[in-house]
């Protein structure tokens, strides 16, 4: 039996779960109306609306208590990124999900108190929590409030590129998604990370 | 040296001479027919005030004017009868003042009475117009006396369809005419007991309420989809009005028959996107997705399950 690390605090979990949701219905409803056609409906088109706006909000309101929390507890030691062989590591990690893992090699950086993700992870992590999500929700935010987008933008309407902007995002959002839970799987046994992330312990 | 000089100089004078006359032409050509003759006129029917000599009374007296018979002169000089004089539709007892009370009884042409049959403005389908309006609210709610100057003011009305306008020009112009009586409750009451109703409340349930009125018309929603006229003149009773949001916003939008058919052909050349006329002024969601970007999202999103799943594969192979 391994060691038990309390790595999830119950703020992180909260906002985890409130965030995993809000994602979800955002994903659904925005491929709804990005797809929207009079032929077939996914979900009703001013319903769809209406949940994306009501998720979006929550959204905004969650990602501006990750930061603080983030700040305020320390947390955010673990999302600080050491260039100095950072491409090296990197590779290390890729080489382990692609043939590492399957000759039964033990992972190169292992979860540990100060080390709560990988390289791969980390880097990750902070591109879309720190890049991208911050540009989802300021770009979601002027379509609710499209009177304070600029009208022309180099030819091109300021709406059109912010609404393309902001489905391109939301759509790098569902792939990030979709990997996160496929590598979550990656747990001994597969579901030991969806465990820790419901009772904060790593095992 | 000199002989050079001169000639440059003759040159130039005689190049700024023709210039300014073709300047003068052209300005000459749109100083409006009947100008001089509807100055008289405006000289009252432009101003909230007028003064006149009182024969009676023998003094100069100073009124104010019916707010309904104000004209801007700058609207009525952009309109469609620019070139008319006052009293090709008014009755010439006018050009005397105190006019005659009986005057105001004389009855009002409609735009049929005098562009029905003429071949020369076929191209606006007049009687198809009218028979359309006819089977309008406006006209089977109404009394014979909602006539089209109700909507269309004769004093300032602009084509603004056949004209070189924006689509948000069109929107705005169209919109303001409905406005001019469903959002102004004194005019709406000229011809209706019941108060007008809040135009935001009626329409709460669209999202953003304000940028839909700036970015289509009142008539995208109010009139028959069967209308195949230019511009839609059958406006439905409110039950039946257009609350699908997918019409418009989906790929087959219905605005493409609509607002936006009066793009130039030049603009809808499509670089990949959908319903790529709209892109010009605007955005609609659902409406103006690009089928690059689409195809490239599939690959990538296929990719990525096709990645996971041969990862699955090897991982049961492996265990």
């Amino acid at each position: 039996m391994s060691e038990k690390l309390y790595l999830y605090p119950i703020w992180l979990r909260v906002w985890h779960a409130i965030n995993a949701l809000v994602i979800l219905i955002l994903i659904a409803t925005g491929i709804s109306l990005q797809y929207s056609d009079a032929n077939f409906e996914l979900l009703k088109f001013d319903i769809s609306v209406t949940f994306h706006n009501i998720a979006g909000y929550i959204m905004a309101i969650n990602y501006l208590f990750f930061v603080i929390a983030n700040f305020k507890t320390g947390n955010v030691r673990f999302y600080r990124i050491k260039l100095k062989g950072l491409i090296k590591k990197l590779i290390k990690q890729a080489n382990y999900y692609a043939f590492g893992m399957f000759k039964g090699e033990k992972t190169p950086y292992p979860i540990t108190k100060d080390r709560k993700f990988n390289p791969l992870q980390k880097v990750t992590y902070v591109f879309f929590m720190f890049v991208i999500v911050p540009f989802l929700i300021v770009s979601g935010l002027a379509l609710l409030f499209p009177e304070f987008i600029i009208p022309r933008v180099a030819g091109f309407s300021g709406i059109q590129l912010t609404a393309m902007l902001h489905a391109a995002t939301g759509f790098l959002i569902s792939l990030f998604l979709v990997i996160h839970i496929y590598i979550s799987t990656t747990g001994k046994p597969i579901s030991a990370n969806f465990k820790s992330i419901v009772n904060g312990y790593h095992e | 040296m000199f002989n050079k000089s001169f000639l440059s100089i003759t040159l130039l004078i005689t190049l700024c001479c023709v210039f300014n006359v073709m300047v003068a032409s052209e300005t000459a050509e749109k100083v409006p027919a009947k100008f001089e003759e509807n100055k008289h006129c405006f000289q009252c029917h432009s101003q909230q005030f007028y003064t006149f000599d009182n024969p009676v009374s023998e003094k100069k007296e100073r009124k104010a004017m019916n707010p309904n018979f104000v004209y801007n002169p700058q609207e009525f000089y952009k309109g469609v009868h620019r070139n008319f004089a006052c009293t090709d539709c008014h009755a010439p007892e006018y050009e005397s003042f105190p006019h005659n009370a009986e005057l105001r009884l004389e009855p009002k042409y409609a735009c049929i009475d005098c562009h029905g049959g003429d071949p020369e403005y076929e191209k606006y389908h007049f009687e198809a117009v009218e028979e359309d309006f006819n089977k309008s609210v406006h006209a089977t709610r109404h009394s014979e006396d909602f006539t089209c100057w109700m909507c269309h003011d004769p004093h300032s009305y602009r084509p603004m369809t056949h004209g070189d306008h924006t689509i948000t020009e069109i929107v705005t112009y169209h919109n303001n005419t409905c406005k001019r009586c469903h959002n102004n409750s004194y005019n709406f009451q000229l011809i209706s007991d019941s108060l007008k109703p809040a135009l935001e409340s009626i329409h709460e349930f669209l999202p953003n309420f304000e940028l839909h009125f700036a970015s289509v018309r009142c008539i995208e929603c109010h009139t028959s989809e069967l209308d195949t006229l230019w511009v839609h003149h059958n406006i439905l009773p409110k039950e039946e009005a257009r609350r699908n949001c997918v019409e418009c916003h989906s790929s087959n939008t219905v605005l493409l028959g609509s607002l936006y058919k009066y793009q130039n052909l030049e603009v809808r050349k499509s670089r990949g996107f959908v319903n790529s006329a709209i892109l010009n002024e605007a955005y609609l969601i659902g409406a103006n997705r690009n089928e690059y970007v689409n195809l490239l999202s599939f690959i990538i999103f296929g990719l990525t399950l096709a990645g996971i799943a041969f990862h699955i594969i090897l991982r049961i192979l492996k265990k």
